[in-house]
């Protein structure tokens, strides 16, 4: 797949470089026992260490660690058995401490790579340089107040995992396709809830591009994305904007960018001259993290399937094709709920692809209309597996499946309550069926006739009036057999 | 009235002869006595008041029960202001007790008061205070001396009998330097014995609390009851402590004492070396074996030290920036300018001078050359004594090139300030123990200190070298 772009005089190669913040899962945050939890009132989680009063001190939360060392395996990536934490230096007022702590020379998780999948069934891996873990910094509130600027200290200190790509990106679609995957890796893992709406998941992207074959040309950063219809926005009016100064004989000036996400315009966010000295020295009131091999190994045998594994299972166990199999495995949820409907019956398996189906374009609407996630979705898992099953066995046609969903949706209630109480059981009584289509014969002599002069094209008539008749609870297989055999008697 | 020894006080008190009560108002006398010492940051009668009526409910048992303590104010303390020495923390109360003062009072020891420092403690003189200077207790009326830096409140507080014991923080020797200016005892343990929770950072690396007392028995008794382990300073050590004061002895049989000769440079005094020669004869005497050995890096421990606490102090006094607590200079037009106005004015001029070179040595491009290599020669500097103290069990040095100074003397000569430093900052590099003990006077009758020093978590020898010195010298 050709990524080039068309200049007025050139083809243009992009080159995409992604750092992704990921908020570690954790009850407590990095360096304190300070909880977490999102969309508090500000200032109320908030210890004397977060708030860095004096002699206050940081220690590690182990736990966080573990997450990140999780995430390191899941991103194929080596675990480094020592690592450093480090003082980043600046000033911001939602920094309380004057400096961040973070890890520079020696992260804890080294090179790795994730592999994304394109539509057309072919893949690409992109990768790793780094995770290393640090603090997020507090928030200021500019907007509370016409002049003065508000401080909330609960997001300072929690824990960070950042994640560094290689400039092995060369779309807006793959880095979209990137970020999804790195995302589901991470909530696969249970390290991150990959929320990027709370910010839980943000990225920087590092874009230049080049002639094919040129080197890497001068590189621009867009700071903070937090979803991935913008960072495709982003990148493509980005890479508009450098190929138009370049073809115009421009250069690109090295800069830190902001993302306007109302006018969809990339402008700068500081210049050159207020470049920072973040001045790094290991921080001297933590030791060097040091990570026995027995502890990674420990980790590495607990790490649940990921997405990957999940997709070829998808593949080999169910018959699934490469398409179904990432669109249902790229969202942990979809896939765990997925899981359960296959698992609720010994019989779905055989129905594997009528399931997927069913979840991913019927559920799916239904969800997408109210803006509900699939892991509060009204229906269970086991009553939509019901549901195919009732289909599978010809109890309920297709039509009627669908109604019985939104009834299900609505009132959370089984499928089989559904029918029963409404009366929609398909009806498959032969007798019964035949009696229905007597009627319609009869009420329709003339249309009959004009079938039997020869218009095959009027069966259709039949078998919608009879069906019509059933109130759609007629079996279409059985419905069909016996108009055609109580027309051909009257020939 | 003086009472001369915690272990003294505290046999009064156990047999009923005093009360608590009148040991508060007792002291509360003696210090309002020398309040033109400025001793004290912070002094407060009803404050101690208050603590007499908690401390009388305590059982006889707690070791420190009713002993007047005094508290450099770096330490934060949840009853009293904690100032740092610093306009920047003028008015700040904090709400919480830091790990060593805590120990303290579950001991029963009752706070005097907060005494002065250098601002930050970063000097040798007390002299950069924003509350001005101390004067140290010994000095002739014509003739106000330095009690020494940057604990010079604690050590003079001891001195002058306004209580029986203080802390003191030492990061290049503020708690040895000021006991030898004192004539006082000062130990600073290993690093990470005593937990730094609580204590305001001036070096992280580097810091660590001690005590001043008027003999080694009682600062074998304080040490014991403040240091330990501290999950909450991840520095912190995890070792057992032994009771110092149980196990002291005079016995010096089959010691090894070290003494380097780095430690003898020019410009020291006669009277120092001879202070020096006197201490080492006495150690001989108990039977102690003297060894000439070297500390070869010796002579850049003074640089070293002096790169890698700015830096450090450069980063720890980031937070003080006007917007969560402290000092906020007015009339600030934008937030850097609030910074650049409320550090400008919050800061004293020898802070401010650290946070500078703190800072140049840390920026890209000087990294490299500066911090990262003193880091190196650090490790050279710890290397020379684990090498010295497979010879030797202790080492034995003067702890400071004189006797206290005149107070303008030295005041706008950072470098000459800083050789002050230049027999207690090799130790504090390596992180190993070490005490200053009164060992003698010079002709004007002031007080000089020997300095021991042995391996980390070895605070028993020292204690024990000391004791006998000490009562040598008596």
């Amino acid at each position: 797949m050709s990524n080039l772009i068309k200049g007025k005089k050139h083809e243009w190669e992009t080159v995409i470089g992604l750092e992704i913040h990921a908020q570690v899962k954790s009850n407590s945050k990095l360096f304190s026992n300070s909880s977490t939890v999102f969309g508090s009132k500000p200032n109320s989680q908030v210890s004397l260490v977060d708030a860095a009063m004096p002699g206050m001190l940081p220690v590690i939360n182990r736990y966080c660690i573990e997450q990140a060392v999780k995430s390191g395996i899941g991103l194929n990536a080596k675990i480094n058995n020592h690592s450093v934490f480090d003082r980043k230096n600046y000033f911001y007022a939602d920094l309380p401490q004057g400096y961040q702590i973070s890890q520079y020379k020696y992260p804890i998780v080294g090179e790795g790579k994730v592999t994304i999948d394109f539509k057309d069934g072919t893949s690409k891996d992109i990768r790793i340089v780094r995770l290393h873990l640090e603090q997020d910094a507090g928030k200021s509130l500019h907007d509370q107040n016409p002049t003065k600027t508000y401080v909330d200290l609960n997001r300072s200190g929690v824990a960070l995992m950042e994640i560094v790509s290689e400039p092995d990106i060369r779309s807006a679609d793959e880095a979209g396709l990137y970020i999804s995957k790195i995302r589901s890796i991470l909530m696969y893992l249970d390290t991150c809830d990959g929320n990027m709406q709370e910010g839980s998941l943000r990225a920087d992207v590092n874009i230049s591009v080049r002639k094919p074959g040129d080197d890497y040309g001068t590189r621009c950063e867009i700071k903070n994305l937090n979803s991935i219809k913008f960072i495709k926005q982003a990148i493509n009016y980005e890479v508009k904007r450098q190929i138009e100064v370049l073809e115009e004989g421009g250069v690109i000036e090295q800069n830190t960018l902001l993302f306007n996400t109302s006018s969809g315009k990339t402008s700068p966010m500081r210049s050159k001259e207020e470049a920072h000295d973040y001045r790094y020295f290991p921080d001297p009131d933590l030791l060097p993290l040091d990570i026995n091999q027995e502890d990674i190994d420990k980790l590495k045998n607990a790490i649940p399937e990921l997405p990957d594994d999940r997709k070829t299972r998808y593949i080999s166990d169910y018959n699934l094709s490469n398409y179904d199999a990432s669109v249902l495995t790229s969202d942990k949820y979809v896939s765990d709920y997925y899981d359960t409907i296959i698992e609720s019956d010994k019989t779905l398996k055989d129905s594997s692809k009528i399931v997927v189906n069913w979840l991913t374009s019927e559920l799916f609407s239904l969800l997408n209309d109210k803006n509900i996630q699939i892991n509060n979705s009204p229906v269970t898992p086991q009553n939509l597996g019901k549901l195919v099953k009732l289909i599978t066995e010809d109890i309920i046609s297709g039509k009627i499946a669908k109604e019985v969903l939104v009834e299900m949706f609505n009132t959370k209630q089984d499928p089989e309550k559904i029918i029963e109480k409404k009366g929609l059981k398909q009806v498959t009584n032969t007798s019964e069926i035949e009696t229905i289509v007597d009627e319609v014969l009869k009420e329709n002599q003339i249309i009959v006739d004009q079938y039997l002069s020869g218009k095959d094209k009027l069966l259709g008539f039949f078998v919608g009036q009879s069906m019509k008749k059933s109130q759609g609870k007629a079996n279409p297989k059985i419905l069909n057999e016996i108009i055609k055999i109580k027309l051909s008697k009257k020939k | 009235m003086e009472f001369q020894s915690i272990t003294k006080l505290k046999t009064l008190l156990n047999k009923n002869k005093i009360s608590v009560k009148e040991i508060a108002e007792t002291y509360i006398k003696q210090i309002k006595e020398k309040k033109e010492l400025n001793i004290f940051i912070y002094f407060n009668e009803d404050k101690i008041h208050d603590q007499v009526k908690e401390i009388e409910k305590l059982s006889n048992d707690k070791v420190l029960k009713g002993i007047p303590i005094a508290i450099k104010d770096l330490f934060c303390t949840a009853n009293m202001p904690t100032t740092a020495a610093s306009k920047i923390l003028e008015n700040f109360q904090p709400t919480y007790e830091s790990f060593v003062t805590q120990k303290l009072i579950e001991q029963g020891s009752m706070f005097v008061g907060k005494t002065n420092l250098d601002e930050f403690a970063m000097g040798s003189a007390t002299n950069t205070s924003y509350f001005g200077n101390t004067i140290n207790p010994l000095s002739k009326n014509d003739n106000p001396l330095a009690p020494g830096g940057s604990s010079g409140g604690s050590a003079a507080a001891v001195a002058a009998d306004l209580c029986l014991g203080a802390t003191g923080t030492d990061t290049g020797g503020s708690i040895r330097q000021p006991a030898s200016f004192c004539g006082v005892v000062g130990i600073k343990p290993t690093y990470g014995l005593c937990s730094r929770w609580g204590i305001a950072a001036f070096a992280s690396s580097l810091d660590q609390a001690g005590v001043f007392s008027k003999n080694v028995t009682d600062a074998s008794i304080l040490l014991e009851e403040i240091a330990g382990h501290d999950q909450r300073d991840s520095t912190s050590s995890n070792v057992k402590i032994p009771s110092f004061s149980k196990n002291l002895n005079t016995s010096l049989e089959d010691k090894v004492v070290g003494i380097p000769q780095e430690y003898t440079v020019d410009g020291i005094s006669d009277e120092i070396n001879g202070v020096w020669e006197d201490a080492i004869k006495s150690l001989e005497k108990k039977g102690a074996k003297i060894k000439h050995i070297s500390l070869p890096h010796t002579k850049y421990a003074l640089p070293t030290y002096y790169i890698i606490a700015p830096a450090e102090a450069s980063s720890n006094l980031a937070r003080y920036d006007g917007v969560k607590y402290g000092f906020r200079a007015k009339d600030a037009k934008s937030l850097d300018d609030m910074y650049e106005l409320t550090r400008s004015e919050g800061f004293g001029k020898e802070v401010k001078r650290r946070i500078l070179i703190g800072t140049y040595v840390l920026s890209a491009g000087y990294y490299d050359a500066y911090y990262l290599k003193a880091q190196r020669v650090r490790k050279l500097i710890a290397n020379d004594f684990v090498e010295a103290f497979k010879e030797c069990d202790l080492i034995l040095t003067p702890t400071a090139p004189s006797a206290a100074f005149p107070l303008n003397e030295q005041q706008d000569d950072p470098i000459k300030m800083y050789l002050n430093d230049v027999f207690t900052v090799p130790a504090s590099l390596a992180g190993i123990p070490g005490i200053s003990i009164p060992y003698g006077k010079d002709q004007q009758g002031l007080p000089l200190g020997v300095q021991l020093l042995s391996k980390h978590y070895n605070e028993q020898e020292i204690f024990n070298a000391a004791f006998s010195l000490e009562k040598d010298y008596e």
